[in-house]
């Protein structure tokens, strides 16, 4: 087995024995799309959704939901973990690099995330009905940039923040408002035009709208991915900058 | 050629000089040691010959390599064992042995050293829930994973309890009989004394002595220490002219208390005889290496 399998193995088993975190991002989405797909205020169509169920237009914000908590709960709590306890300064005094530590991190959390979003998917057809997404590839892309937008998140959390305790800690400030442009607290498109507009500008808000457009059919529009790439891009740099092994 | 060699390292955190010009050179299958108070920059030192840190000035050479320069073929013949590390809460033993293993080209078989290091029924036990005495175990199984040559351990027994402690050293004795070098860093001086062959005691930066433990302790004067109760009063005897007496001291309960060196305690008991006084509770105590290192980092301070 190559070193960079052991420990994207070792990785993978780690991440799956934080019961925590395993509930919050697989368990918790899907169940609160089953709860809430029984309600039936989430079950009728709504004119202002363009004809969709609530239902359905929920969708988006939990899968986003699912990567939030993967990116800026789960996986920052690892990383400063792994510094504070001097797991990746250990690694530095074998042949192995303790890059290869966090590129296996980000690698599980990404397979989980989309893991979790599939499963959303899945339960809320089989459930209540909600169709699948009928501009697929559009759909994958969108939900792709999404999780490298919330990893390259806990990334600079893990970058600026010291203690384990003070990544939780704004890991829990940061939440907030990035459920809220995700549409967690209602959809974005009953909000007015100037809200709608500033908070396709944040990296959630441009996810939640492009994984809409491409649910309803079609490609999602470029400035929302370039919002999510440009996200990611400027907060990958100012980790690199910022982070420190020790 | 030796297998570590470090001269006129130096290292400032902050402006203010942790390493200040240490130099010494370890011989391949010997235990050396480097011995210190808290603070006075041995760690900094092996962590410049781990390659961990950056040095400021000085030279650092593992088996011939720079331990920057040749990272990868310094760490694969340099185990460590750090004082602040630890591994994942909950990866079990068996895990973390496999993981290292696959970090190294010819790894040591890791059943082997679990059964040599006494972790065989601990192997499905999770990190968080070892003992102090078994993680310290697990780190020496993991600095020695890649058959390494050398393997440097820091502040290997801290925090053990003494019946661990000796376990632990026994190893250390197991592995240099392997024929790996070993660089032990500590502040025990019991523990340097018990294991190095040779020792560089550093304070605040500087090696301000390197010997072996005997060779130590004889440069270190006045410290044989004689304590009796004299069967009647000495008050008469000169006994600060007896000679290598540094101070002679009577406590209330008469106890008398004499320090100087080994020719001090003939001549006393010699005295003594012919006034026909009793030595009670005689108790003659030679000096360690304790003592020899309060001299040492007294002397500096």
């Amino acid at each position: 087995m190559s070193a960079a399998t052991a420990v994207l193995t070792t990785e993978a088993r780690l991440i799956g024995r934080n019961r925590a975190g395993v509930f919050w991002v697989v368990a918790f989405p899907p169940l609160l799309l089953a709860v809430l797909g029984l309600l039936p205020s989430f079950r009728a169509a709504d004119p202002a959704l363009g004809g969709l169920r609530m239902v359905d237009a929920y969708v988006p914000a939990l899968l986003l939901l699912a990567v939030i908590m993967s990116g800026t709960q789960v996986m920052p709590g690892f990383l400063v973990g792994y510094r504070e306890q001097g797991i990746l300064r250990r690694m530095s005094t074998t042949p192995v690099r303790p890059l290869t530590l966090l590129t296996a991190q980000i690698l599980v959390h990404t397979g989980i995330a989309l893991g979790s979003a599939v499963l959303v998917l899945a339960l809320g057809g089989i459930l209540h009905g909600v169709p699948l997404p009928r501009h697929l590839p559009g759909y994958l892309v969108a939900l792709v940039l999404a999780v490298l937008v919330a990893l390259a998140l806990g990334t600079i959390i893990a970058a600026i923040v010291p203690t384990t305790r003070l990544a939780t800690t704004a890991g829990t400030i940061a939440f907030f408002p990035l459920v809220i442009t995700a549409g967690l607290w209602g959809p974005v498109q009953v909000l007015p035009e100037i809200a709608q507009r500033i908070i396709e500008l944040t990296p959630f808000g441009a996810a939640a709208q492009a994984l809409d457009q491409a649910m309803r059919g079609g490609w999602p529009s470029w400035s929302l991915l370039g919002v999510m790439a440009g996200w990611t891009v400027v907060l990958i740099a100012a980790a690199v900058r910022w982070f420190r092994w020790e | 050629m030796p297998i570590i060699e470090v001269t006129e390292l130096r290292k400032s955190y902050g402006g203010r000089a942790a390493v200040d010009g240490v130099s010494f050179a370890v011989e391949e299958g010997e235990i050396f040691g480097v011995l210190g108070p808290n603070g006075a920059g041995k760690t900094s030192t092996v962590e410049c010959v781990a390659g961990l840190r950056v040095p400021d000035a000085g030279r650092v050479r593992v088996a011939g390599l720079d331990p920057l320069a040749d990272r990868k073929r310094v760490t694969q013949l340099l185990g460590v064992q750090l004082q602040q590390s630890a591994l994942q809460e909950n990866l079990t033993v068996r895990e973390a042995l496999v993981l290292y293993s696959a970090f190294y080209p010819a790894p040591a078989d890791w059943r082997t050293l679990a059964e040599t290091l006494g972790l065989t029924d601990r192997l499905d036990i999770r990190f968080g829930k070892l003992s102090g005495g078994q993680k310290q175990r697990l780190f020496i199984a993991l600095a020695l994973i890649g058959s390494p040559r050398i393997v440097v351990l820091d502040e290997l027994t801290t925090g053990l309890d003494p019946r661990a402690r000796r376990d632990t050293w026994q190893l250390v004795e197991d592995v240099r009989a392997s024929g790996v070098t070993v660089l032990l860093v500590t502040h025990f001086m019991e523990e340097a004394q018990h294991l190095c062959d040779r020792i560089a005691v550093i304070n605040a930066g500087k090696v301000v002595a390197l010997d072996t433990p005997a060779g130590l302790i004889r440069h270190t004067d006045g410290v044989t220490v004689i304590t009796f109760t004299p069967s009647q009063p000495v008050g008469d005897l000169d006994l600060a002219a007896l000679p290598a007496v540094v101070s002679v001291r009577q406590a209330e309960n008469g106890q008398v208390t004499v320090r100087g060196t080994d020719e001090t305690v003939g001549t006393l008991i010699a005295l003594l005889a012919r006034h026909q006084i009793t030595a009670h509770q005689l108790q003659v105590t030679t000096p360690t290496l304790d003592d020899t290192f309060l001299h040492l980092t007294e002397r500096e301070n």
